[in-house]
């Protein structure tokens, strides 16, 4: 990870003390998927969280960072940051892994390519306190308001797909699992899980034959007893998804905040960190 | 003869369309690269740091680059002190001449070849055979691939993208085997008769080189079938052809990247032959080529040296990430159109073909998934690699698409615009999208519909029911 000189003294905060967060929607979810949003936000509160969502925010400027135009995508971005800063929050979430990668790992670097090392300070900073949403939520000590003497909700047998940039970047596996597994799920061993999907961006238009034939051997090899699909980035899902549904499979994909989102308004029993 | 490199003939996209249109090549792909994926975290699990030993690869491999000039003085000075020549080629024309005018001067009339990715890369075997010399290559994979006059598809399997049914089919048609069983065993036998008469035949071996070593100008080759150690030592004259950067300056160091060469690559704790090859035959020794000769290739390393890029030339050329590659494994290796594939060749291509039209278009044959990156092992941070060539080519990007991007981010650096945006795309037309109405009208739509459903946008975006208050 690229780390601009002096900048190895920024203490990353502490999910566990945040007590009020800026929500970065992510232009993925305010379009297509703001239920994932709204369970988003319903989580972080059940968490004990106040939620601010500063609608200065447009995007973190990945597509342009990932097809090469860094100014461009550094003008998108500065733009969120700007927001984001100027909330003032303990913490910021983003409910997606690849989004949050760009703002924690990429921003800086961004910023200090166009020449702009005030920006990259400020996200170097920024990125300190940003959290893909399962680890913080798993990180969060605070008591659940659900009714634990309710019986424990019994959920899907999913299987997992682990985002890439998520996994590899942010190196983030077990957190959305223990949440889903608190939530009452059974967790499906799916041997390709941590397997790209073929998305990728601009790459699943750049390249549409390779991108289907991803989808196509990723969902070729989900066990037979699963109901659902579950994973932490809308984009993913959506892509395998699209790709799930013109092969005619009746499965589900869902993202993980709707998954606990579901389950605790079922009155599920999702203990705190370390009781599961 | 061997085959043609597709890039500059078709795009990228055309190349990958036909690639995975063909299901069975994407089943041996994905059986083959399974058996080495497993195979190596066997081979790693008998090692207690990998991390560590990783990192020491990494920081090896970094500084060697960083004084390459020194080390390769040092490594000619000893291979010249006994006995072998030194070529030092600046282009592969350069170093298919060399090698030609010694063919030449020895009247060989056949060369008996090892594995050699270099010698693909500047088009050896063409040159030879120009010169009326019969090229053989002696490696399995390679023979076969010669034969069917197709490129390698690997750089450490060549033939992987076969499975014995192909080669038994290839035995048949062009090296009249006679309706040949597909059983390994009795193809093995087969090629190796074959292989045999050439051996001995050949006047000049020539092979690759997987690292050199400084302190003593020695060359190591790893191999599985003997091929190598033959081809080195069985013809009068052996020519090794090693890329610039493929060089170490102790033997302590190349204890190390060999130790990971074997078990990231094929999964072998250690390869079956690994040969080391100092000078010609010296008197007391029983065999031996009589002539010694180094190509040491440039070929447009010593420019990505000084790049910013430099880390590419880390590479141990293992194969670990094409195993890894989500795409490799759809595509093989063919798709990428020419020497190197997966991502070290999605980095390398650009780099080193940069001249041939559609090389720089290999940066975008990645989703950035950073498989590689884990599994690369010496850390080369491929991902990174290739966004920055992404912005080099994003640089040279035609006006149109360069303006798309502005004004894309002229919109989308202002909250209203932005707004506006998710207004129309939440609107009543929305409906529209998930029709083939959308495939004509909002761009990338047609080609995501091939294969997939399009999405339809919510009926209300997230901000609208932020600030409604509705939650
Ligand atoms: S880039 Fe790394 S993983 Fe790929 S071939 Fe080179 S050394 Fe092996």
């Amino acid at each position: 990870m690229w780390q601009p000189e002096g900048m190895n003294a920024i203490k990353p905060v502490d999910a566990a003390s945040a007590s009020r967060v800026s929500f970065f929607i992510t232009c993925m979810v305010d379009v297509f998927a703001p239920d994932v949003g709204e369970a988003a936000v319903r989580m972080l509160r059940e968490s004990g969280c106040e939620v601010s969502c500063p609608l200065g925010q447009t995007c973190c400027g990945q597509p342009a960072w990932n097809s090469g135009f860094a100014a461009d995508a550094a003008r998108v971005a500065r733009t969120s940051l700007d927001a984001l800063e100027a909330d003032d929050a303990d913490a910021v979430v983003v409910p997606a892994g690849s989004c949050a990668t760009m703002i924690k790992v990429f921003w800086p670097e961004l910023f200090e390519l166009v020449g702009d090392h005030d920006a990259a300070a400020r996200a170097q900073r920024l990125g300190a306190k940003t959290f893909e949403l399962t680890s913080f939520l798993d990180a969060r000590p605070s008591p659940n308001r659900v009714d634990q003497s309710a019986p424990a909700h019994r959920g899907p047998t999913i299987a997992y797909h682990h985002s890439c940039h998520m996994l590899r970047e942010l190196r983030i596996h077990d957190a959305p699992l223990a949440l889903l597994e608190r939530a009452g799920c059974t967790i499906a061993d799916w041997p390709d899980g941590d397997r790209c999907c073929g998305f990728g961006g601009l790459f699943s238009v750049k390249l549409p034959e390779t991108s289907v034939a991803m989808a196509e051997a990723k969902l070729a090899s989900l066990p037979a007893e699963v109901e659902m699909v579950v994973g932490s980035d809308s984009s993913c899902l959506m892509h395998l998804a699209g790709r799930a549904k013109a092969e005619g499979r009746t499965i589900a994909f869902r993202h993980t905040a709707e998954v606990i989102a579901a389950a605790a308004i079922a009155g599920a029993a999702i203990p705190r960190k370390g009781q599961a | 003869m061997s085959g043609h490199h597709t890039l500059g003939t078709a795009t990228l996209r055309e190349r990958q369309a036909s690639a995975v249109a063909d299901t069975a090549l994407r089943g041996k792909l994905a059986r083959a690269s399974e058996i080495f994926t497993t195979r190596k975290a066997g081979a790693f699990a008998l090692i207690d740091d990998v991390d560590g030993l990783r990192q020491a690869a990494r920081s090896i491999r970094s500084d060697i680059n960083s004084r390459l000039p020194s080390v390769l003085e040092r490594f000619a000075d000893n291979v010249m002190a006994a006995g072998g020549n030194i070529c030092w080629a600046k282009t592969g024309a350069e170093a298919n001449a060399y090698i030609v005018n010694v063919a030449k001067r020895i009247g060989a009339k056949t060369a008996a070849k090892g594995k050699s990715m270099a010698t693909e890369e500047i088009e050896l075997n063409g040159a030879l055979e120009a010169a009326g010399c019969e090229v053989v290559e002696t490696d399995l994979g390679e023979w076969i691939i010669q034969l069917d006059e197709q490129t390698p598809s690997h750089i450490i399997a060549p033939a992987i993208h076969l499975d014995r049914y192909d080669i038994a089919r290839i035995f048949d048609e062009r090296a009249n085997a006679g309706g040949i069983e597909p059983i390994p065993e009795v193809m093995n036998a087969f090629a190796r008769g074959r292989l045999r008469e050439k051996f001995l035949a050949a006047e000049l071996g020539v092979t690759g080189c997987n690292l050199a070593i400084a302190e003593s100008g020695s060359i190591l080759l790893v191999e599985n079938e003997g091929n190598g150690r033959m081809s080195s030592t069985l013809p009068r004259v052996h020519i090794a052809v090693m890329g610039m950067e493929r060089i170490v300056e102790t033997w302590a160091e190349a204890d190390l990247i060999v130790n990971l060469l074997a078990r990231s690559g094929t999964g072998q704790h250690i390869s079956v032959y690994t040969n080391i090859v100092t000078g010609p035959r010296r008197p007391e020794d029983v065999d031996g080529p009589e002539e010694f000769h180094v190509v040491i290739l440039d070929n447009g390393r010593s420019e990505l040296l000084a790049s910013d890029l430099h880390e590419m030339l880390d590479c141990i050329r293992c194969g670990a990430c094409l195993n890894v590659c989500p795409v490799y494994r759809q595509t093989g290796g063919h798709a990428y159109g020419w020497v190197y594939s997966g991502p070290m060749g999605a980095v390398l291509t650009p780099l080193l073909a940069g001249h041939v039209e559609g090389s720089q278009e290999l940066a975008n044959a990645s989703t950035l998934c950073g498989a590689c990156m884990d599994a690369c092992p010496v850390g080369i941070p491929l991902q990174d690699l290739l966004l920055s060539l992404r912005r080099t080519k994003a640089a040279k990007a035609g006006a149109a698409e360069k303006a798309g991007w502005r004004a894309w981010s002229a919109a989308w650096s202002h909250r209203s615009i932005y707004e506006a945006s998710v207004v129309a795309a939440t609107s009543p037309a929305r409906k529209l999208a998930g029709s083939r109405v959308a495939t004509k009208l909002v761009p990338g739509a047609g080609r995501w519909a091939l294969g997939r459903e399009l999405p339809t946008p919510a009926s209300s975006s997230f901000r609208s029911r932020w600030k409604k208050g509705d939650l």
